[in-house]
């Protein structure tokens, strides 16, 4: 989709975004901007249409109904909650699975995430942590300029969470994709995010736009109102 | 013990020792155990030819049966006779092997090969091989492309078969990681489905080993005039059972060499994963 001049400053467009399975509106007229190096994490509960709404950016929608404007940049990565390495290629080849002219670059990425050294290793012989650091470096070896993450760490203990963070963190601000994080952990949405909006039934409900200073931690008050607020507009009480 | 223990607790006492459950399992496995049952049968065959209690004409005494083998090597039969047969068996395979995997990368990759490849297929693998040489003599004669052609019937199916299956059950989530990075339909090809399909394919090529032996043995019984099947034929007719055992003894050989061969094969090609069983 050509982008008409007046949107040129977003990397992502939706407009009034349809999807529907069964007749039922999963994405309900949803309209969605995200900034060129924005971060923005999608809060919601289970079948709020979170999903949905990414793999309609990250263009895997192909059988599903639906309606509504659509512009996303040409060089799109996808992050999934499962690291999705081919377990009968090599780290490395994973890597730059696609782009085999990208060796060298691979390297310096695996050495980015934390790596350097495993180029040579078997998805089943790394960690989960460490098979979704593998992941992270195949998305970024393209240089996304957008950067779509699906509950990337959903399947990770806490403390290695905690360390992906802060990894997700460098990586975003040394290459600077625009980014769209699904996820169902508050708390994470709020230390990563610059934006944090919360989905419910196909629409967005509440956006909060978050200003506190790095670090930001959970102790700081300005967190607790956020998490709050974010948690009212999740249909949960504290 | 003390007499401070709790009521319903039986105290142990020199009176209830501890009473040791019987092993249920079948226990320790035994060194060298694989080579007791053959060994065994050796002896037995041994024994029974030395005191006469196995009759020569029934079955050869097995020292017979190996100055038999040295004969038939010092005169080159047995070389000449195992070559023209290891050479049907690996032309029938190695054909059996393309069209195989040929046929299921058509239907494992568009639905329209499916349609028209996998019923005929599937026919195909409810008639047994051997049950189509009457029809095969008659199209091909008793030369050497029926043999190869009833070879190569008896090989495709197994390939086919697993290959297809591997194909199919490749996750769909591979699929769509295919789509995210962009990778062309050949590159999708040749990084995940021919890799997602190999262990499916290595499986067949199993079955498809044992099966091409099999093939041969019959259609060298028919109106052969070299092979280790013929040579067993021939001494059929003579009467000469070492000549016969001699002949098992190779297909056996044989069976057991390739099985190996593409065992080895499997363990080179699937290193990733081995790495989860061990």
């Amino acid at each position: 989709m050509a982008p008409n001049a007046g949107l040129l400053s977003a990397t992502v467009q939706v407009r009034n975004l349809v999807r529907r399975y069964d007749e039922r509106a999963v994405l309900d007229g949803l309209d969605l901007d995200i900034a060129p190096g924005e971060f923005v994490a999608l809060l919601g509960k289970s079948g709020s249409g979170k999903s949905t709404l990414l793999r309609a950016l990250a263009g895997l929608d192909h059988d599903v109904e639906g309606s509504g404007e659509l512009a996303v940049p040409a060089q799109v990565s996808v992050v999934f909650q499962d690291s999705r390495l081919l377990p009968w290629a090599r780290v490395l080849d994973n890597v730059v699975l696609g782009i085999p002219q990208a060796v060298e670059r691979g390297r310096e990425s695996l050495e980015e995430v934390g790596l350097a050294g495993r180029e040579k290793a078997w998805p089943n012989e790394l960690s989960g942590g460490e098979q979704q650091r593998v992941a992270l470096a195949r998305s970024l070896v393209r240089e996304p300029e957008l950067l779509l993450a699906d509950e990337p760490f959903g399947a990770l203990d806490a403390l290695t969470r905690l360390k992906m963070h802060v990894l997700l963190r460098k990586l975003c601000a040394a290459h600077q994709p625009a980014v769209l994080l699904v996820t169902h952990d508050v708390d994470e949405a709020i230390v990563l995010a610059d934006r944090v909006i919360v989905l419910d039934a196909g629409r967005i409900v509440a956006e909060e736009t978050i200003t506190l200073p790095a670090p930001r931690s959970a102790a700081d008050p300005g967190f607790a109102a956020v998490r709050s607020r974010l948690l009212d507009a999740l249909g949960v009480s504290v | 013990m003390s007499a401070t223990t709790l009521p319903g607790l039986r105290p142990r006492t020199a009176s209830a020792p501890v009473v040791r459950r019987r092993r249920l399992g079948p226990g320790k496995p035994i060194r060298f155990g694989a080579a007791i049952g053959p060994v065994l049968l050796l002896v037995i065959w041994s024994v029974g030819s030395a005191t006469g209690w196995i009759d020569q004409r029934v079955l050869s005494a097995p020292w017979t049966v190996v100055t038999t083998a040295g004969d038939l090597i010092a005169d080159g039969r047995l070389q000449s006779n195992l070559w023209t047969s290891a050479q049907r068996a690996l032309i029938g395979l190695a054909l059996g092997i393309v069209l195989g995997v040929l046929l299921a990368l058509i239907s494992g990759l568009s639905r329209i090969g499916e349609a028209v490849l996998d019923g005929p297929i599937q026919i195909k693998r409810a008639i047994p091989s051997l049950a189509l040489l009457p029809l095969l003599i008659l199209w091909l004669g008793i030369g050497e492309s029926m043999k190869i052609v009833t070879i190569l019937l008896g090989v495709f199916v197994p390939i086919y078969i697993h290959t297809h299956n591997g194909l199919r059950t490749i996750d769909s989530r591979y699929v769509e990681l295919a789509q995210t990075v962009g990778l062309s339909q050949w590159e999708f090809i040749r990084r995940v489905v021919l890799p997602g399909a190999l262990p499916g394919f290595l499986l067949g090529l199993r079955f498809a080993v044992t099966g091409a032996w099999l093939s041969l043995v019959v259609v060298e019984q028919i109106n052969s005039t070299s092979g280790i099947g013929y040579m067993m034929e021939l001494a059929r007719t003579y009467g000469q059972t070492d000549i016969i055992i001699v002949g098992l003894v190779v297909y056996g050989i044989l069976g057991l060499l390739s099985d190996a061969v593409v065992r080895l094969i499997q363990r080179r090609a699937l290193s990733w994963r081995r790495t989860l069983a061990s």
